[in-house]
């Protein structure tokens, strides 16, 4: 290979010497780091290195606002690949060897730039993220551009896996350990002004002027020995075994597991790494990072989560499930129906996204009320510093509040949000279907099914569901739900207007509650039970958590409301009779909302007591619930955690095989995403996929042995079983990043 | 097997572990060198009977570093045959340091031996010497590490002691330990650490707080809520006990052990070996073991480590006439009376180390000390010493009178 003949990068030696390294990858709107960019970059810094005319280099973007966004995560699905099969032709350790060698590339690259006696300037314009930003951090200096966009970070850990060139070590030694832990675990993208603070960059320059700042660094003189190379380098926190590193290291730990139930391979990893790099010299530190980092790739966990957190949610996202012919909907004009909590949360993320909004109530006075409460919560933002002020004027702006239905002229899509009630929604869609032509209608119904409610629109082809999630400023999920007759225009639309107020979709077909509800239904009940089986409710909500759930299924019901859990039950038992209900569930249910007046938060009395003073309590009457009384020491907590994923789990594969959701990328992504099913398993169905299906049968048997129908596996999970199939395709999934 | 039979058992006063406290100017090694000498001259022992030095000592860093038994034997004149070894299970090492040269001299390898612990907290400071456990995350997180007072609030949380409950324990402690000074119940072991001049330092235990009362306790912070809080061992703690909903902060300086400066030796032989210096024995040890327990709640070792030696040696706790249990924390003591239903009045009856204070390596055979002291004060037979230990262990020693 020749400097002349590369195909991702453009290198120019300027008259004094100055290498201009531009990184400009052909046909991708964004740098990302492939094996031909490692192959190519190492040809360049060999080059730079032995060439005794080139007395520095600059390595920048020839894209106009992006550096880089790290590496291209399909790339160690390869690697998964090729390790798998080495295994089976070479023996494991042979094959580990293998997949460290390769693991490591970008690590050895970097350092080569590190060490290779030229200094190396990063000039980074725009976003520049993981492997990207590992990279500059093995330059001897970082200026970065002021430019709205530019951001640095390494996000990894957001993915199952962590910042294995060299980030841990380099970032540990530039900011104090504390520090650099959080930055390392929360995988922050870091504005310029912040990363100068933290001593992540050197210099903060217009985007202009970039290029020019760099020439003139050089220029002045760069070290080409990195600070931690140098004799005389101490650590910013002194060294680990210190009283300094006494008063970080057993907090650091405690609190990685208070954050992650010490679920998540990789941020352990990341403690791991730093604490026994720290200790070390820099070529030693990276080779222990490296060994962590090849620990790390191939955990489930890792796998599971690029998979479900990365490709499928960057395949969903770019509209995997969009009609290909029907042509892009504009969503300028946004009508809601409603003017409630839900009413109120979808028209601020929609004007919030650039859409005019019409927001409909009953009567002016409703309408207004919750504009007000709209504009209630941006003050509260903007006090915060999360929306600048001139953003959350522009908002308000947006929102025109009435109850004259004929607002409504001219709007690309109405969302009808009012109460969840059967005949308020058709009388409403009746309405609006009266006056909007062959507008799109959806409904923001959370469990009343799309086909009945289509009956009350003229055009049904036109009438989809749009199942937002509560809070829906902070979820990001939508389900997109088809009905009977719904038709390809009415779905590219919907899909249209989530992705422009960027939140990812999922498209499940029409059934009592859909997809996420049934699931989240299955969890709460599961810790209903498990109060009425005697286990004390702490243990329940905590052991929840352990399995890596955001919110223990009893505060959880709280949240949702009791009332409205016990009407869902009634109501199933009213409708499809006893045997469609859990009997204990139903008597918990009534006992708890019709004989203590216990309806939730909202009346701060549920499964907590919610004190004005303080945080909310479990309520000690629970006891009462328990029909045995058990010593919480001889419970088996893993047993409790298991029933809990595996609950779910069995509901997610229902759904899937029933056809209301019919892709296990949506079913996973919704999940984690629309009720934070535990990510580290990457999904329902990745867990399942990850156990085998039989292993999941056979362990769904026994639950239904020890506790119950609900574990009652569907024949068709078993006949999938018994072929040995799984719910993701067995062949690797490439994925165009 | 030889019986190993103890002569005698000597401690410092224990100084106040602060820069104000009396023992604070002394060296570990002087005070090492105090209770090895005094257990040595004052029952005329010629040092070439002796064949090893052990001692306790929980941070041996610094002055404490490097094997200090063996500096301290030379330090007090026993000579250059007498060899010495620095061992260290945390806040037992003083026992372990006896339970050691016992199993020597039971084993027959050793005729005569001197045990004990030394430690200057106010000099060395506690945790000075680090470890993998808490800071290496590969260890600290698979056992749940947390600081000791967290621990302990876990257990006073898990076993329902409130902070009334705690707090009187501590009263009691305190009321206990000023009648044993009043009575003269330590003048048998503890002596005197003296300077260069024979002018006295410290004669008397300097931590006490014999006006502590409920009320004065009752006004004193949780020491360990804003720890556990702000550095997550309150999430540490209930992911070991996810039965627990929320962990209730009882500890505070008040009721948990004091830190302090001080030594202790103890004299072991067989019976032939104490007959040829002229030496009756005092009481015989009778049985010893060791046992990890669940690391999170720590400090309930004692409980299975008892019933272990108990299983072992073919007795029941009702077998026990007096127990010695290192008062680390008030909920320490109370789980352990919980566990055996014990009456209190046989336990720690001359106060611990609430009132007194636990030099960490030295604390052990200290109260093995205690415990014999009180034996023959009383006219009873039989005794049990144990400790809690870091990272879950228990040590305990049964001795019998002879």
């Amino acid at each position: 290979m020749d400097i002349n003949t590369l195909r991702e990068f453009k290198v120019t030696v300027e008259p004094d010497g100055i290498a201009l390294i531009l990184w400009d990858m052909p046909g991708r709107s964004m740098n990302v780091f492939t094996e031909n960019v490692i192959r190519e970059l190492s040809v360049i810094v060999e080059h730079v290195a032995g060439n005794s005319a080139i007395k520095g280099a600059i390595i920048a973007s020839g894209k106009p606002d992006s550096f880089s966004g790290g590496a291209d995560l399909t790339m160690l699905e390869g690697i998964a690949l090729r390790y798998a099969a080495a295994v089976k032709t070479k023996g494991e350790e042979n094959a580990i060897r293998e997949f460290y060698d390769e693991t490591r590339h970008l690590t050895l690259l970097f350092r080569r730039i590190e060490t290779c006696g030229k200094p190396f300037v990063a000039a980074i314009n725009g976003i520049c993220v993981g492997g990207a930003f590992e990279m500059s951090l093995a330059c001897h200096r970082r200026i970065v551009s002021s430019h709205p966009k530019t951001r640095v970070g390494l996000p990894e850990i957001k993915v199952g896996i962590f910042p294995g060139g060299g980030g841990t070590q380099r970032v540990a030694r530039l900011m104090p350990t504390d520090h650099a832990l959080q930055l390392l675990f929360r995988g922050d993208q870091i504005k310029p002004d912040f990363a100068l603070k933290f001593g992540l960059v050197h210099e903060v320059v217009r985007s202009e002027d970039l290029l020019d700042a760099a020439r003139a660094a050089l220029r002045k003189g760069v070290s080409p020995i990195a600070p931690w190379d140098e004799e005389r380098f101490k650590l910013p926190s002194n060294k680990v075994f210190s009283p300094q590193g006494m008063m970080i290291w057993p907090a650091a730990n405690a609190i990685y597991r208070r954050e992650t139930y010490d679920n998540y391979p990789a941020a352990k990893a990341i403690l791991q790494s730093v604490h026994e790099g720290l200790q070390l010299p820099m070529d030693q530190a990276l080779t222990v990072e490296s060994r962590y980092f090849a620990h790390v790739l191939r955990t489930p966990e890792a796998r599971a989560m690029i998979r479900t957190l990365f490709v499928s949610m960057q395949e969903i996202n770019k509209g995997a499930r969009r009609p290909k012919d029907v042509p892009p909907a504009e969503i300028k004009r946004l009508g809601i129906i409603g003017a409630g909590f839900m009413g109120q949360g979808i028209a601020s993320v929609a004007a919030r996204a650039g859409i005019d909004v019409v927001m409909i109530d009953r009567d002016e006075d409703s309408a207004k009320k919750g504009r007000t409460a709209i504009e209630t919560k941006l003050a509260e933002s903007v006090g915060k510093g999360r929306v600048p002020p001139d953003k959350a004027f522009e908002t308000i702006s947006r929102i025109k509040a009435t109850a004259d239905y004929h607002a409504l002229a001219g709007c690309d899509l109405v969302i009808e949000a009012v109460f969840e009630d059967p005949k308020v929604k058709a009388e409403t869609l009746g309405r609006v279907a009266a006056l909007v032509g062959d507008t799109v209608i959806a409904s923001n119904t959370s469990t009343l099914p799309i086909s009945g409610l289509a009956k009350a629109v003229s055009h049904p082809t036109n009438f989809i569901g749009i199942h937002f999630f509560s809070p829906v400023e902070k979820m990001m999920l939508v389900e997109i739900i088809m009905g009977k007759e719904t038709g390809d225009r009415a779905l590219a639309t919907a899909l249209d207007f989530v992705r422009k107020i960027g939140k990812t979709p999922i498209v499940v077909n029409d059934a009592r509650g859909f997809y996420a509800n049934r699931c989240v239904g299955a969890y709460i009940r599961e810790g209903q039970l498990m109060l009425q089986e005697g286990v004390p409710a702490a243990l329940i909500e905590n052991a929840a958590r352990m399995a890596g759930m955001p919110v223990g299924p009893l505060a959880l019901n709280d949240e949702v409301g009791l009332d409205l859990a016990w009407r869902i039950v009634k109501g199933t038992r009213d409708q499809l009779g006893d045997a469609a209900v859990d009997l204990h569930q139903f008597a918990l249910l009534q006992a708890l909302v019709e004989r203590e007046g216990r309806l939730g938060r909202k009346n701060g009395k549920g499964f907590y007591d919610y004190p004005a003073d303080g945080p909310k309590r479990l309520w000690p009457g629970l006891t009462q619930f328990a029909q045995t009384a058990r010593d919480p020491d001889a419970i088996d907590v893993a047993t409790l955690k298991q029933r809990f994923l595996i609950a779910q789990a069995l509901e997610a594969a229902r759904t899937y095989l029933e056809g209301i959701v019919t892709d296990p990328r949506e079913a996973d992504v919704g999940a984690i995403l629309g009720f934070g099913f535990a990510p580290f398993t990457g999904g329902p169905l990745s867990m399942i996929d990850g156990m085998g299906l039989g292993h999941f049968v056979a362990l769904c048997d026994q639950l239904k042995a020890a506790y119950g129908e609900r574990f009652d596996v569907p024949a068709s999970l078993r006949d999938k079983a018994s072929r040995n199939e799984t719910f993701y395709p067995r062949a690797p999934h490439q994925a165009a990043a | 097997m030889a019986d190993a039979y103890i002569y005698d058992a000597v401690r410092t006063p224990r100084g106040r572990g602060k820069k104000d406290g009396a023992l604070h100017e002394v060296p570990s090694i002087r005070l090492a060198e105090t209770v090895l000498r005094a257990v040595r001259e004052r029952n005329g022992v010629d040092a070439k009977a002796i064949d090893d030095v052990v001692l306790g000592c929980v941070d041996p860093v610094g002055e404490a570093g490097g094997d200090i038994a063996r500096a301290a034997a030379l330090l007090a004149d026993y000579g250059d045959t007498v060899p010495g070894m620095q061992i260290n299970r945390f806040c037992a090492s003083g026992l372990d340091a006896v339970n050691f040269a016992a199993a020597q001299i039971m084993a027959g390898q050793q005729d005569m031996a001197v045990a004990g612990g030394v430690e200057s907290m106010s000099r060395i400071g506690i945790a000075a010497s680090g470890g993998a456990w808490p800071s290496d995350p590969e260890i600290a997180i698979k056992s749940y590490f947390m600081p000791q007072g967290v621990s302990a609030d876990l257990i006073a949380t898990k076993y329902g002691f409130t902070r009334a409950d705690c707090d009187a324990y501590a009263v009691e402690s305190q009321r206990r330990a000023a009648v044993a000074w009043a009575e003269g119940h330590f003048s048998k072991s503890v002596v005197p650490v003296k300077d260069i001049n024979g002018m006295t330092i410290l004669d008397r235990d300097e931590h006490m707080r014999p006006d502590a009362t409920m009320q004065s306790l009752g006004a004193l912070k949780p020491a360990f809520a804003a720890m556990a809080e702000q550095g997550g061992f309150n999430a540490v703690a209930l992911q070991a006990h996810p039965e627990l909903e929320s962990i209730h902060y009882v500890h505070h300086a008040g009721n948990s052990s004091g830190i302090v400066d001080g030594a202790s030796a103890v004299l072991l032989g067989t019976k032939e070996a104490g007959a040829a210096q002229g030496l009756k024995p005092r009481a015989k040890i009778r049985a010893f073991a060791n046992i990890g327990s669940e690391p999170a709640l720590m400090l309930t070792g004692p409980v299975d480590v008892t019933r272990k030696l108990l299983a072992r040696s073919g007795m029941k706790i009702s077998d026990i006439d007096l127990i010695e249990i290192n008062e680390a924390f008030s909920s320490v003591v109370l789980r352990f009376m919980q566990a055996f239903d014990l009456d209190p009045a046989i336990v720690n009856p001359n106060g611990g180390a609430i009132a007194l204070g636990h030099p960490l390596g030295a604390t052990g055979a200290m109260i093995l000390g205690a415990a014999l002291d009180e034996l023959e004060r009383t006219g009873k037979s039989t005794a049990l010493i144990t400790l809690c230990i870091g990272a879950g262990m228990g040590t305990a020693t049964i001795i019998e009178r002879v």
